[in-house]
């Protein structure tokens, strides 16, 4: 019977429901004064790893989990989302602090993720299946090559027994079911779970947990960046197109489009 | 004497200054004819994934030569068709069942071992659900920053990818020996399937154990046209209201344009169609001649799975939707009434 460590990487990154704006020079989006938040993968991510603490008194062959550490590179800001990690369940958060400016890309990420696992002796990482920023979906993948450990990405749902990890992930067209054995990476996919709320109470508990605060070079590691941004642009804006009055209007301003 | 020596020699200067312009062009595509690309291609139960062909097209766009790579059981004979594609000088098949699933513990190692033996300057694959998976573990055993998702490549380096929901369009330069791409398929329409004529040859196996076990799937099966590649997607969105809605207003209207189905998040995840169905920044993205939607209110994720499409067509209640602020023929109302009517009147047609 193996227990689980569970290592939860979360990100911060603009709030979803803001609409990104391209900075005047034209070399990255505007960030400053913009609301922040947790990207929303990483949620899902934090509050499987609290269900898989819960559900241990539910059935018997759930591991137990042992502790679940939220962690992120990202500027001194991020902390905030580590502390929303903490309120939602997370026992402690390890934040590497990086500028934006010198933000890290995906391989960069895996590596010092890779280090940060060995140091935490961590048996299950469980990432978001993309950052809505990036839209790479590169980081958990990486990691595991890195790490040379099992791969489930663009989970719906996990089920542990014992040491064994069965996932069902989403696919082209519909689901597959997969078994490996731990240490695994997951990645989470928007239908694996509801992330809850943190309750005041939570939130002023998370104040209290530990927050070890580390920089890249603790790790040493080399995270020279392989890609240059050449430009950010705006992307092409659609033609207004018109209102029609009834679907006899619908089928007609299709045909004239071309589109019937 | 002096000065003339001085206007010649500065003269000099100018013209190799100048010459030193038109050179780097000759000098870029001398290195595009040393580019050679690896296209990973995708087979399903010995069938070929035509859709996976975008890697082809992508290759032809950065010169060169361009090799077409596909593994698992019984796949000379989809080697053989694939080799039928244009632009492909030759097609590299590994047949072994272990490969069938595209798990990417043992097609990782597979991959990196032909990649090295090949020295590709290039390796390129959809992002799909399978190149998603595989490809960010293969650039990390090749130690290589991966370009996910491309719509344009702008020189043998240079890569265009929208970020942010499509927000922003990004363009990058890799400093990478090998770049590690995944290509938007929309961006990069399939090459024709008749015509090459490339030669087939077996690739290195390297027999890694994967340690991933596949058990089963659970595929929706349909006859209609597939998602991310059909010309006409009839999508449906919370306005449905429920999943009988959907099944009874969506599957008529898509039957009557042979159209594929789509569905926005939040249809999908109040049960009202599958999720395989989502268009958006984290479901598909679609690009078809027409995008016919109903009940969707526009959210930027969604938006960023369909914008690209040729002509947007909404239907929804609410006239300050989003939606119509991208749709090209817009009808504020009731979809109950008016989706059966569209039917009615297009199957009539």
């Amino acid at each position: 019977m193996s227990s689980l460590r569970i290592l939860v990487p979360v990100k911060r990154v603009i709030d979803y429901a803001v609409k990104p704006r391209v900075n005047r020079a034209q070399t990255a989006v505007e960030t400053a004064n913009v609301k922040h938040s947790m990207n929303p993968f990483d949620e899902l991510s934090i509050e499987e790893a609290v269900r898989m603490r819960e559900q241990k008194g539910h059935h018997k062959s759930a591991p137990k989990v042992e502790e679940i550490v939220a962690f992120s590179a990202g500027p001194p800001k991020s902390q905030d989302i580590l502390r929303t990690a903490m309120a939602m369940g997370a026992d402690r958060g390890v934040h590497v602090v990086v500028e934006e400016k010198d933000a890290l890309e995906p391989l960069g990420v895996a590596k010092l993720l890779k280090k940060v696992v060995d140091e935490q002796k961590s048996n299950l990482v469980i990432l978001g299946k993309q950052s809505i920023d990036d839209d790479a979906g590169q980081t958990g993948q990486m990691l595991a090559g890195l790490l040379s450990w099992p791969q489930a990405t663009q989970a719906s749902k996990i089920t542990i027994t014992d040491s064994t990890v069965e996932v069902i992930r989403e696919v082209d067209g519909g689901v597959e079911t997969l078994k490996a054995k731990l240490p695994m990476v997951i990645t989470t996919d928007l239908r694996l779970n509801e992330p809850r709320y943190a309750s005041l109470p939570n939130i002023m508990k998370a104040k209290k947990k530990k927050l070890e605060k580390k920089t890249l070079g603790d790790y040493g590691l080399d995270t020279e960046l392989r890609l240059k941004t050449v430009k950010v642009t705006e992307p092409e804006q659609r033609k207004a197109g018109v209102k029609v009055d009834d679907v006899d209007g619908m089928i007609a301003k299709l045909k004239e489009l071309g589109a019937l | 004497m002096l000065p003339t020596a001085r206007t010649s020699a500065l003269r000099a200067a100018r013209s190799q200054l100048r010459r030193s312009q038109p050179i780097a062009v000759p000098q870029c595509s001398a290195f595009a004819r040393l580019a050679s690309t690896l296209a990973v291609l995708e087979q399903k139960d010995g069938k070929f994934q035509p859709a996976s062909l975008a890697a082809v097209t992508a290759g032809t766009k950065l010169g060169g030569t361009i090799t077409a790579f596909v593994a698992g059981s019984g796949v000379k004979s989809v080697a053989e068709e694939i080799g039928k594609a244009k632009g492909i000088e030759k097609v590299l098949y590994v047949e072994n069942g272990a490969y069938d699933k595209g798990l990417p513990e043992n097609f990782a190692p597979l991959l990196v071992e032909n990649i090295k033996k090949g020295g590709y300057t290039h390796v390129i694959a959809g992002h799909s659900a399978f190149g998603k998976n595989l490809m960010p573990r293969v650039s990390a055993l090749l130690d290589t920053q991966q370009i996910s998702d491309i719509t344009a490549i702008e020189s043998e380096d240079t890569f265009v990818r929208p970020i942010y929901a499509g927000n922003a369009i990004m363009t990058v330069q890799s400093s990478d020996s090998i770049k590690v791409i995944t290509v938007r398929g929309t961006a990069f329409p399939a090459p024709e399937t008749e015509g090459g004529s490339a030669t087939l040859e077996e690739g290195i196996d390297p027999k890694a154990e994967s340690q991933t076990e596949w058990i089963s799937e659970n595929l929706q099966k349909s006859d209609r046209p597939d998602l991310g590649s059909a010309d006409k997607v009839v999508s449906g969105g919370r306005g449905l209201k429920s999943k009988e809605e959907f099944d009874k207003l969506m599957p008529p209207l898509a039957d009557a344009l042979g159209a594929a189905i789509g569905a926005s998040r939040a249809a999908v995840d109040s049960g009202f169609a599958d999720n395989s169905l989502q268009v958006g920044q984290t479901g598909k993205n679609v690009a078809p001649q027409l995008y016919l939607c109903a009940g969707i209110s526009g959210a930027i994720q969604h938006l960023a799975g369909m914008k690209d499409s040729k002509v947007i067509a909404a239907i929804n209640k609410d006239p300050d939707a989003p939606i119509f602020q991208v749709a090209d023929v817009g009808l504020v109302g009731d979809l109950f009434e008016k989706v059966p009517e569209l039917t009615e009147k297009l199957k009539a047609q």
